[in-house]
């Protein structure tokens, strides 16, 4: 089944690949003209078309850079011939680091919100959990954010910039990113956390949980060893979406906080028209849904026990 | 979006007086900062590490000179490179890699000799081929250059030994010198005729250590650097900082000390914040309302000087650019400009004189479109909205058209009959006005043909007689106002602000923001 989700992804990819490229043909302008702005002239612009040739006809372009990709080449960033290689990576380490980081605070505290949360249900508790975390997903990311700057930045607590030195210390770097991660975190838990609860007291009105507890069991281990295993698979889900979230919808964290990551490498380029950055750019955010979806399917498999035993 | 050449503010007396002036109009605070201060001011002293946050940058910026667009990389730029001329802060033009300069009388064989011992940062000195090669980056059928236009007049250049440089032009051009201030035209090492675009090598103060395009640079100083009175800093390190919050955010959090582009809605509010001081300064950068000239109705001289009459330019300024700026007066040579026509009569709002106009042009009423968006200038569609409000009075219907910030410059600028236009300006009247006044010149956005100021462009830019000159652009001034197509409203200020461990000289040039894009070599630390 792996070995088909896999050959199935790269097919997702390749149509991807061809949907922004075509995306980006469809744009006003091309890279020429949005460089030289203003200052354009048409001969600047056709002698720059010509040095990158942009000249060519769409079609060519796209096989060109596509037999590229195929042999692991993803070429050099049309605007200022940086190899992609190097623009990307230091980039995918930054949104991968602000991805985990935040993921390792949001996860766990939405899955014991969670749980608590369905435990003592319809509790004042349950009540306030519900009303904090809902109302942070409400407000926009940048509202979120400045409201963070407001009052953990500008008394000092935390730098309001998270600019991290290449060779700085995991100490440092988690001390510098954490408003953007303490965002993210405000912005993903609620979902987390209500799918989790949602779950969980779905399966409360099941005839096996109405067992367990007329065997007498605390309210905690009903939830934890007999709803939980079962509720295991919309969670999954609901994470690896959020997680994928965190790879490439954090543009606006990034901007706010000024954090170099992919996100703002793609709003750049889409608006310079930088078709070969667009593209890497575009095919690892594709790659991250595609693996993260799939990583989620075979665990949610491996979880129900009916599913890994077939008969 | 892009930006346009060099602007500069004119001769000492002259770009101080336009300060005061400046600052009057403002009620003073504002720039007073870059004033106030000059008597106590000690010398300058050596140490620390400036830490600048910049609200321009993008990934796709490169070490390649053609394509320098906007602030980011013009002062990092400026901080690396060495140029043959630099405008000094109080306007006048000194040699920077070129020592001095000679020129045959007709204006038109330029002679320029190189300073001696000036070495890029890899050690190689500065030789006569390389600022050919470094010039002809931007000449020729290939270049993609967005500083062709400037050195079109260059005939041929040919070197005279390792440190001269003889340049011909097509035509006399007194203020040559000046153009080679552009920020295009760095000096850059090169090899067999090619320059080096890759490298980040220079001539200038300081030696890049890192870059990440639209993230940051770093830098220290160059230990050779020939200047004894500059660069100040030990390093500097330069962050692209887009989100204006984010920007002033880090400034008052003290994660930076100079901030750029600060935004005017919320600068009196960042002037509060203990230790933060708002420096303004004024220069040629001007933004203007462009009409094609060659279609109806903007054909008629009486339908545009009806709509020159129709715009309330003090409100603009007061409203637009919260009194950070100077009115214009329909001509983009400002009052810092070295032939500046302060006796051009100032066009006013006066709905009766608008409504006068109309009726020569044989018209009751006028209904126009005026294309603009943020990406002219910010609050270009605010301006224009503003101005159809007033125009109303004086019976001048003005639909604003609301066009998308994408590809701004290549499918509304020069395209739509009229539209929001943003210009950096020129350091001198004959740039400005060649670059887009000029008969059948690229960047003539008002499509814009007058014989009598065609034949005085060509004939004062060979003049060298001072007071001829001034007549000359003097009577050029009076014919873009009066006649031209361009509605030229309002000068505006370029507004940063640091934090009070800084120190600035006592005039910050007005010519590009922070300080004539050279503050790295020209501030230091208290």
């Amino acid at each position: 089944m792996v070995a088909r989700r896999l050959g199935l992804g790269v097919l997702t990819l390749f149509v991807i690949s061809l949907l922004i490229f075509g995306a980006v043909e469809l744009l006003p302008g091309d890279l020429a003209q949005e460089i030289l702005g203003q200052s354009a002239t048409e001969e600047t612009v056709a002698a720059f078309r010509r040095e990158l040739g942009l000249d060519l006809p769409a079609y060519q372009r796209y096989l060109t850079w596509l037999g590229g990709v195929v042999q692991g080449d993803f070429g050099t960033s049309l605007a200022n011939g940086r190899p992609i290689a190097d623009l990307i990576g230091v980039r995918l380490g930054n949104t991968l680091f602000l991805a985990l980081y935040a993921a390792v605070i949001a996860v766990p505290l939405a899955l014991v919100l969670g749980i608590l949360a369905a435990l003592y249900r319809n509790s004042l508790f349950d009540r306030a959990i519900n009303v904090v975390t809902l109302t942070s997903i409400s407000f926009p990311e940048f509202f979120v954010a400045y409201i963070l700057i407001v009052y953990l930045s500008q008394t000092g607590f935390f730098p309001s910039i998270a600019r991290i030195d290449p060779d700085a210390g995991l100490g440092e770097k988690l001390y510098r990113t954490f408003l953007p991660a303490l965002t993210l975190t405000l912005v993903v838990t609620a979902h987390m956390m209500r799918m989790t609860r949602a779950a969980i007291i779905n399966l409360l009105a099941s005839p096996y949980i109405e067992m367990a507890r007329l065997k007498g069991l605390s309210p905690a281990r009903v939830i934890l060893k007999h709803a939980l295993p079962n509720a295991l698979a919309p969670i999954i889900n609901v994470v690896a979406l959020n997680l994928a979230y965190l790879i490439t919808g954090v543009v606006v964290v990034e901007v706010v906080f000024v954090y170099p990551g992919l996100g703002q490498l793609m709003v750049d380029s889409v608006s310079k028209r930088d078709i070969t950055v667009v593209q890497a750019a575009a095919l690892i955010f594709a790659c991250a849904y595609v693996l993260l979806n799939l990583l989620a399917d075979v665990l949610s498999t491996l979880s129900n026990p009916r599913l890994v035993h077939k008969r | 979006m892009t930006k346009t050449p060099t602007t500069k503010d004119g001769f000492l007396s002259l770009s101080r007086r336009g300060m005061l002036q400046g600052a009057g109009a403002l009620g003073g605070a504002a720039l007073m900062g870059s004033l106030g201060l000059g008597s106590a001011r000690a010398a300058p002293k050596k140490g620390g590490t400036m830490r600048l946050a910049m609200g321009h940058g993008s990934t796709s910026d490169s070490y390649d000179p053609a394509t320098w667009d906007q602030a980011f990389v013009q002062v990092f730029a400026t901080a690396r490179n060495g140029y043959l001329t630099e405008i000094a802060a109080d306007g006048s033009l000194i040699g920077e890699v070129a020592e001095s300069w000679d020129v045959s009388p007709d204006a038109k064989v330029w002679t320029f000799k190189l300073r001696k011992g000036v070495t890029f940062h890899s050690g190689k000195a500065v030789t006569a081929e390389d600022v050919i090669a470094s010039l002809n980056h931007h000449r020729g059928e290939d270049t993609k250059s967005a500083a062709k236009p400037i050195v079109a007049a260059i005939k041929e250049m040919r070197s005279d030994g390792d440190d001269t440089v003889v340049i011909t032009l097509d035509a006399g051009n007194s203020d040559f010198p000046f153009i080679l201030s552009d920020y295009h035209l760095a000096i850059l090492p090169s090899a067999g005729g090619k320059i080096d675009t890759k490298s980040g090598d220079g001539c200038g103060a300081y030696v890049v250590q890192s870059y990440e395009p639209g993230v940051r640079a770093s830098m220290t100083r160059n230990p050779n650097y020939w200047k004894s009175d500059r660069a100040h800093f030990d390093g500097v390190e330069m962050l692209t900082v887009i989100d204006p919050a984010a920007r002033q955010n880090a400034l008052v959090t003290g994660e930076v000390d100079v901030i750029d582009r600060v935004d005017t809605n919320t600068a009196h509010l960042l002037k509060r914040a203990p230790g933060i001081k708002i420096l303004a300064t004024t220069g040629t950068q001007h933004y203007t309302f462009a009409m094609d000239t060659r279609v109806a109705p903007f054909k008629d001289n009486n339908v545009r000087m009806a709509l020159k009459y129709a715009i309330d330019r003090q409100e603009l300024v007061d409203k637009v650019l919260n009194g950070y700026g100077e009115i214009g007066n329909d001509h983009p040579i400002s009052r810092s400009n070295r032939y500046h026509a302060a006796d051009l009569e100032q066009h006013v709002y006066d709905p009766d004189k608008a409504k006068h106009y109309l009726k020569q042009a044989g018209l009751d009423s006028l209904e126009v479109s005026l294309s603009a968006a943020d990406a002219a200038y910010s609050g270009a569609v605010d301006a224009a909205v503003l101005y159809a409000e007033r125009a109303a009075k004086a019976g001048i219907t003005i639909n604003v058209v609301r066009e998308p910030n994408d590809g701004y410059w290549s499918n509304v600028w020069m395209k739509k009959p009229w539209s929001a236009v943003y210009w950096g300006g020129r350091p001198t009247e004959d740039w400005m006005f060649t670059t887009a006044y000029a008969s059948g010149v690229a960047w003539n956005d008002t499509f814009w043909e007058n014989e009598r100021f065609n034949k005085l462009l060509v004939e004062a830019r060979s003049e060298l007689d001072d007071a001829k000159r001034r007549a000359m652009y003097e009577e050029m001034q009076g014919l873009v106002a009066n006649d031209g197509g361009a509605v030229i409203p309002m000068f505006a200020s370029y507004v940063m602000a640091h934090n009070d461990k800084i120190m600035t000289p006592e005039t910050v040039g007005p010519q590009w923001t922070l300080d004539g894009f050279r503050a790295i070599e020209r501030w230091w630390f208290a």
